[in-house]
Order: structure tokens, then C-alpha cells, then sequence
């Protein structure tokens, strides 16, 4: 059988970001994929040389559109690390809780997209209704929907009061109803289950070798979750991470699902331990000689911020290593042997955030 | 099939979207809208300037003038919280969608007593 070329992407109707595949098929079944990067190359971490290590808050909130507290949040604590701040414990607990808002609100996000992705619009609609719920908590407590803009260094600079955190969980009493409802038709409907069950496998001891991050390594039954590290507050509340063992694109969503709950969860938790204090550290001077390795956990797995400072206002160094970057290895391995119909499911399975990955 | 419950409970509610143009959602309190200035109130003390991540801000101390970009602002809401007199504000609306590009100058009146106002300028400096 002679071998068809077929490229997927940079523009495709499933891909919300550009990115490119060279599909090598025979008889419809894929044989071989090829990515190509660099569509929407940015190079935010050169932009340390320049603005300050304040300023750069905002540019590392906005490495990726769906995720950007978590970004904040890491490129905070390094340089606290570096600088050697003590963050307030409340200012800690308001992190927890925006953090795990937006963990919710990408993976409503995700499910919707991964709904469309084999063809079930109603489910897609369906996920960002309810999304639409935690915008409106991140805008009436933060001020924006995406970019929340709330940590500073040294803390955060928003507080939450007693009404907000009440509407905050009443809020969420609704959001999980109207999630559990999609609970039958995301797990176990027969047509979604024919388009996810089996395809896209990936076993544990792949997922590990390939270096797979987030969901897509704990759907495969890996448990590894940076949150169990116990940076920030995590470490006074009381999870498990989520874990699928089938390793196929059903485990990943259900991974993503499940992970959805367990963020409610975590949000109750915190706020019923939100402690009284102040919002952020006094920050003086500048970052000193030295270099800080910071992982947190966000939605679409571990991300890494390498940190050098020279002691002046301005970064020597600034590295980010996005969960999709790290995914994309184990892609490359789930495509060859699949179906041309299923590419789109297997592709959306892992998150794929390319703005994150080329920042 | 196990989606049918949900469907026909949706057929019988209200439309979860908004009429958008004709009905428009009332903004929330806090939300980080367009920037405000009262240029009377304002020192030109050059601190929204040195905080804003984009750069957009310029200001003059000697011909008082105040200076933005409104189309690099991106509305983080760091001048508001850094202005020592609190002239700077936020509307809870979005900045309306513009032709052309412009820029915004407030033309206000500078501060008298120069040489103390040099000297307050290098302390913040420093800071």
C-alpha cells in the first residue's frame, strides 16, 4: 500500500491553537506523525531583560491564556524563593482558591473541546454553560475572567470577603450539580465511549519513559501530582491525585473530569481553612545572585520556571517548561497505528496549549 | 441517550445566553475596566510610569502632561494601586472599540515648588 502524506493543522477545525502534523498514512491508518512548532512563538522570556522582576508578573501571566494564575502563582513563588520572602498563610490559601478555579474552569473548558472533537456540539455547549459559572467568580472577585491578575510578590494583592466567599460556595453548589448531571453522558454514553475507549493507549510504563505530564500520565495510572508536594498551602489540605489505568483517551478525560470534583472539593477545603492575616510580604531590593527550580501542578500538568537572578532589577534568566511541551512526545507515540478519524480525539486528548508551549 | 434528560430540560428553560446587543449583563463591581484620571488631583510623580508592565504610560513633570497608549493598556490595574494621590481610577466598562489609533494626553497643571518636587522624585527613585 503506497503511503499518503496528510497534514493536520496549523488551522483545523479541532485545534483552538496552531500546530502542525505530518501525517505519513497507509489505508487510513497512520503510520508515522511529524510535528512542526513555532506559529505562535512569542519570546516572553527574553522580555526579563527588559521589564523588571515585578512587571514580569504580568508576562508570565500571560504564557497561556487558560491557565494564567497558575503561571503567576509559580513565577511568584520562585522568585520568593529566591528572595527569600515569607508569603503570608492567608495570602497562600487565596491562591489555593483561584488556582483551583482555573483548573476547573480548563478542564470545563477541555471537556468541551474534547465533546466537539468527536462530534457531540450539545455536550460541548453543555460544559461551557456551566464554565461560564466560574468566569463570573473570577471576574466579580478579581476583576478580570482570564487574566485574574492577583498575585504579587510577596502575596496577593485581592482579598476575598465573607459575602464573596459564601456566594463563592454557593456558586459552586450549583456547578456541581449541573457537572454531576454530565457525569453519565461524558463516562459512559455509547457513542462517546465508541470514539474514546481503546484509542489513543498508552501504557503506564510508555507514559512514564516518554516523560508525559498531567493528566495524560495519570491517565495511564501513574500517580504523580506536583500539587502532593506541599508547595503553597497544599500541603494543608487533604487530596489523592485522580487516577485512570487504561491509559486510552477515556482515562484521560476521565482523569480531567474527576480532577474537576476534586477541585470543588479543594476550594470547600480552603475556604473553610482561610486563616486571617495579611495579604502580602514587604518585598526590598531585588533578587540576589543565585537560582531557584520551581514546579506547581496546572491543569494540563507539571510546569517548570527556572529562575537566575544577578542581583539587579532584572532577570539574568527566566525558562519555562510548559506541561503540553512535554506532552508532546507521548502524542507522537499514541498516533502511529490509529485510525485518520481518531487523530483529532488522540491530538485533543493531551491538552495541547501551543501558545504555553513556544511562550 | 443518557444525554436526552438533559436536552429536553433545556428545551423547556429560559436560553442560558444573553440577547447580547439589546440586553446587556449589568458589570460586576471590581471588574478592571477602562482607566480613569482626574488630571487635577495629579502630582506627576511619574509612578504609574515606572509600574505599568506595558509601558504605556509617559509622563512629563515639566510641561505636565499625562500620556497614554490606550491600545497597550492591559488593564492589570498596577498604576491605580501605586498612585500616591489615587487619581487614577477604573471604569467597570470595556473601553470601546476605536477606527483609529490615538493617543490620550491630559494636559494638566505642574507642580510649583520645583526643586522639592526633584528631591521627592530621586527618593522614590531609590526606593
Amino acid at each position: 500500500m503506497a503511503t499518503t502524506v496528510i497534514p493536520f493543522g496549523p488551522q483545523h477545525p479541532v485545534l483552538p491553537e496552531p500546530v502542525h502534523l505530518t501525517l505519513k498514512v497507509e489505508d487510513e491508518i497512520v503510520k508515522e506523525a511529524i510535528p512542526a512548532l513555532g506559529y505562535v512563538h512569542r519570546g516572553l522570556e527574553k522580555l526579563a531583560e527588559i521589564r523588571d522582576y515585578h512587571q514580569m508578573i504580568t508576562v508570565c501571566e500571560r504564557v497561556c491564556g487558560i491557565c494564567s494564575m497558575i503561571h503567576g502563582t509559580c513565577y511568584s513563588q520562585s522568585i520568593e524563593e529566591l528572595m527569600g520572602i515569607e508569603v503570608p498563610a492567608r495570602a497562600e490559601m487565596l491562591r489555593v482558591i483561584w488556582s483551583e478555579l482555573h483548573r476547573m474552569h480548563s478542564h470545563l473548558l477541555w471537556l468541551g473541546l474534547f465533546a466537539d472533537a468527536f462530534g457531540f456540539e450539545a455536550l460541548f455547549m453543555q460544559f461551557w454553560k456551566v464554565r461560564e459559572r466560574i468566569m463570573d467568580i473570577n471576574e466579580a472577585t478579581a476583576g478580570s475572567r482570564v487574566i485574574v491578575s492577583v498575585n504579587i510578590i510577596g502575596g496577593v494583592r485581592t482579598d476575598l470577603s465573607p459575602d464573596q466567599l459564601r456566594w463563592i460556595l454557593s456558586e459552586l453548589e450549583i456547578v456541581e450539580k449541573e457537572v454531576r448531571e454530565m457525569q453519565d453522558t461524558i463516562m459512559n454514553d455509547y457513542s462517546v465511549k465508541a470514539r474514546t475507549v481503546g484509542v489513543g493507549y498508552m501504557s503506564k510504563d510508555d507514559a512514564y519513559i516518554l516523560g508525559a505530564a498531567g493528566p495524560t500520565l495519570r491517565g495511564s495510572g501513574v500517580a504523580s501530582d506536583m500539587r502532593m508536594l506541599g508547595y503553597g498551602a497544599y500541603s494543608e489540605l487533604d487530596f489523592e491525585p485522580v487516577i485512570e489505568t487504561s491509559g486510552d483517551c477515556w482515562a484521560r478525560s476521565a482523569v480531567r473530569f474527576r480532577e474537576v470534583g476534586q477541585s470543588i472539593d479543594l476550594v470547600r477545603q480552603a475556604i473553610s481553612k482561610l486563616p486571617e492575616g495579611d495579604l502580602a510580604a514587604k518585598v526590598k531590593g531585588n533578587p540576589p545572585e543565585g537560582e531557584v527550580y520551581m514546579r506547581v501542578e496546572q491543569p494540563r500538568g507539571e510546569c517548570v520556571y527556572y529562575i537566575r537572578g544577578n542581583g539587579t532589577k532584572h532577570l539574568d534568566r527566566l525558562r519555562i517548561r510548559t506541561p503540553t511541551f512535554a506532552n508532546i512526545p507521548p502524542l507522537l507515540h499514541m498516533l502511529p497505528g490509529c485510525e485518520l478519524a481518531d487523530v483529532p480525539v488522540i491530538v485533543l486528548a493531551i491538552d495541547p496549549c501551543i501558545s504555553c508551549t513556544e511562550r | 441517550m443518557l444525554f436526552t434528560p438533559t436536552v429536553i430540560k433545556n428545551l423547556l428553560k429560559k436560553p442560558a445566553t444573553r440577547n447580547y446587543p439589546f440586553v446587556v449583563r449589568e458589570p460586576f463591581p471590581n471588574f478592571r475596566g477602562e482607566l480613569v484620571i482626574d488630571i487635577e488631583k495629579c502630582i506627576f510623580c511619574g509612578m504609574c510610569e515606572r509600574k505599568c508592565p506595558s509601558q504605556c504610560i509617559t509622563v512629563d513633570k515639566q510641561a505636565g502632561t499625562w500620556q497614554c497608549d490606550p491600545h497597550a493598556c492591559i488593564s492589570c490595574g498596577y498604576c491605580r494601586d501605586n498612585c500616591p494621590t489615587k487619581c487614577l481610577t477604573m471604569n467597570d466598562t470595556h473601553r470601546k472599540p476605536m477606527a483609529a489609533k490615538v493617543t490620550w494626553i491630559e494636559q494638566g497643571t505642574p507642580p510649583k515648588p520645583k526643586a522639592k518636587k526633584a528631591a521627592a522624585e530621586k527618593k522614590t527613585d531609590e526606593e
